[in-house]
């Protein structure tokens, strides 16, 4: 077993927000303190009696409204986002998720794109 | 489309009941195990149907696969059970020293808890109204012990107020009664409530809230021994040459409204948490293995359900046994009873319609993390005379819970050191590495208890939405598409009717009122009706889940 320390310093810094709703902006901090905790730190996923899927080199991504409306609304083991993240920060998180973990889609998504897909 | 239900098939109907108790049954097994509310529980379930030899096939061993299970078969039909985990009970769970735990992504816990020291990471108390569930236990003999909900000596703390001092529940419950009672007491002395309050009702008004808000005669809510009998002294009464009482000062008002503390005096209110709220003797997963003892080999375990199919006249799931997944099995029945959760139901091969994938797919699951740690000795009792209940904190890990059993040793204990849900810092503590989720319970609860800096010896952090056989920890109500749940509800409650036993008020297309006045006639017939609580939850429950959340 870690120890205390040795556990908090291998996690390394930690943003923890004071209400419902999440305070980390960047894509890179909302997919480590949001997503990782279904999709794992190498955005590969996870299987037990369901799966999360990979994210990783995932063709689904290719089309920027999909994990948008994904993150927004939810659907099946994915919770929805829509009420605890603003459009900025999904924009980022989608963003962040779009050009790393093995994808490479450069056409960014704004916060305006996903102020639209909310409604 | 509008005559969906006229045209649904028996098994149709009854895979949509399933999705319903599967549903049900996470949201209960997690938030309260709750098989039924008070004012509608009507003792055990008398089936009345003619069985003659039909089977039914159950997926899933939490409790309500197991209800399903026991009165089924009490009633005569054939029945199996498919079970994902290694062990019946599903979020009925309890961690004990020696228990070891893979979650998703890899990381394995082994509890090293003292023998006889444990953790419940799912539901871990029950209302005196959960009439049903306090019935099996009765029947199953599954012994309770009184969970405290309110301890009047546990501390609530806000980080940005007091200094950081964490104030006792009694003190602040005392303080802000007094203060609103004062507060009233002079709106009636002044006249300002004579529109509303007669003459003669103010005057009792006025001794009614002297006496509950522990007001002077002058009707101040002020330091001395008075308010001191309600909040807690300087110096307590005693004897020999300190006998004498030393009365403490109430907070102000403004330190109570401003430090957000009156948040956390619903915990101690409303109906879900009064007392006598209980706890099993030993831990909470001492009812599920009642359950499994009684089913016996009904139950197999180590299977994983990969697809449901129906047709007219049986239901066929298809499975892996777990430990060898390449051998593909199936089972049929006539009859199928499913209580998957909907999140890993929704990623299922299956036969229903699309109004109804598209309302299992819809559901949302919470996160939630517990968080159980050791101490070298019960500190919280030998120097804060905290026994049993519950701490409310600001900070992320949100509660601080004292063990309910075992009071006043010498030696080691266990608390619930977090217990997070329904809001960012579940996320947050569920991306962490289970020793990270850890030794930041212990990092935040220190300001709590600063004895835990040198009393701390081992953890274990459940993370639900890590935990390989729900993938989240229950249904939640919010953005849940009503309109898409409802008609299944009512639908399950026309199938779940023996012919011999349907009353008028549930014909296909009738909606989940006529579902609910069915529910309470409690004449149900069929194995899933067995859940006529469940169900019948599940409908109520949508309206109320924001108080459905808190007491898991």
């Amino acid at each position: 077993m870690l120890t205390a320390t040795a556990a908090i310093a291998e996690e390394g810094q930690h943003t923890f927000s004071s209400g419902y709703r999440f305070v980390e902006m960047s894509g890179e901090e909302l997919y480590n303190n949001v997503c990782r905790a279904c999709h794992m730190l190498d955005a590969k996923g996870a299987t037990g009696a369901g799966t999360y899927p990979s994210l990783a080199a995932n063709p689904n991504l290719e089309s920027p409204g999909y994990p948008v409306t994904m993150v927004i609304h939810g659907r099946r083991a994915m919770p929805p986002f829509g009420d605890m993240m603003n459009d900025a920060q999904i924009a980022a998180v989608v963003n962040y998720l779009r050009t790393h973990f093995g994808n490479n889609y450069t056409d960014a998504v704004t916060a305006q794109d996903v102020s639209d897909a909310r409604h | 489309m509008q005559d969906e239900a006229a045209v649904l098939r028996r098994r149709d109907l009854l895979s949509l009941i399933g999705a319903m108790a599967g549903s049900a049954a996470m949201y209960h097994a997690m938030t309260s195990l709750g098989f039924a509310s008070e004012s509608r529980y009507r003792g055990p379930i008398r089936l009345e149907g003619n069985p003659k030899g039909a089977s039914v096939l159950i997926l899933g061993a939490g409790l309500a696969g197991m209800t399903a299970a026991l009165e089924l078969r009490n009633a005569g039909y054939q029945v199996q059970v498919l079970e994902f985990n290694g062990r019946a009970g599903g979020r009925n769970w309890t961690l004990r020293g020696g228990d070891s735990f893979t979650e998703l992504g890899g990381a394995t816990q082994t509890c090293e808890f003292e023998p006889g020291l444990y953790i419940n990471p799912g539901p871990w108390r029950i209302p005196y109204h959960h009439r049903a569930l306090l019935d099996y236990c009765r029947r199953l003999n599954v012994a309770l012990e009184p969970f405290i909900q309110l301890n009047h000596n546990a501390y609530l703390h806000a980080s940005r107020a007091f200094g950081g001092a964490p104030q006792r529940i009694r003190a602040v419950k005392a303080d802000f009664q007094g203060h609103l009672s004062e507060l009233l007491a002079k709106a009636t002395q002044q006249g300002r409530l004579d529109e509303a309050v007669t003459k003669e009702d103010q005057e009792i008004l006025l001794q009614a809230l002297r006496s509950w808000g522990a007001l002077d005669r002058n009707y101040n809510y002020s330091a001395g021994l008075f308010s001191s009998a309600y909040r807690g002294y300087a110096s307590a009464p005693g004897g020999g040459l300190t006998a004498m009482p030393v009365p403490s000062d109430p907070v102000a008002l403004s330190d109570i409204l401003k430090s957000q503390l009156w948040r956390y005096l619903q915990n101690f209110a409303s109906y879900n948490f009064q007392t006598t709220m209980f706890q099993p003797v030993g831990g909470m997963d001492m009812i599920g293995k009642a359950f499994a003892k009684e089913l016996g080999d009904v139950i197999r375990t180590n299977a994983r359900v990969t697809k449901i199919q129906q047709n007219d006249r049986c239901v066929t799931v298809t499975f892996v046994d777990t430990q060898k997944p390449a051998i593909v099995q199936t089972a049929t029945a006539d009859w199928c009873i499913c209580t998957i959760p909907l999140t890993i139901l929704s990623q299922l091969p299956l036969d229903v319609s699309p109004a109804t994938k598209a309302a299992i797919d819809a559901v949302p699951y919470a996160d939630a993390v517990k968080i159980g740690l050791q101490f070298k000795r019960r500190f919280w009792e030998e120097d804060n005379a905290i026994y049993g209940g519950i701490s409310y904190t600001d900070l992320p890990i949100r509660q601080i819970a004292y063990p309910n059993t075992g009071y006043n040793r010498t030696g080691r204990g266990v608390l619930l050191g977090a217990y997070l849900f329904d809001g960012a810092n579940a996320y947050e503590f569920s991306a962490m590495q289970p020793a990270a989720r850890v030794a930041r319970a212990v990092e935040f609860g220190s300001e709590i208890h600063p004895q835990y800096q040198s009393e701390f010896e081992n953890g274990v952090a459940v993370a639900w939405h890590r935990v390989p056989f729900t993938l989240g920890c229950r249904a939640t109500g919010r953005r849940m598409r009503a309109s898409s749940i409802t008609p299944i509800s009512a639908r399950s409650t026309a199938a779940s009717c023996s012919p011999a036993s349907t009353p008028p008020s549930c014909r296909p297309g009738r909606r989940a009122r006529s579902c609910r006045r069915w529910m309470r006639s409690g004449g149900c017939m069929s194995a899933w009706c067995k859940h006529e609580a469940l169900l019948h939850h599940r409908t109520d429950r949508f309206a109320r889940v924001d108080c459905d959340r808190c007491y898991c």
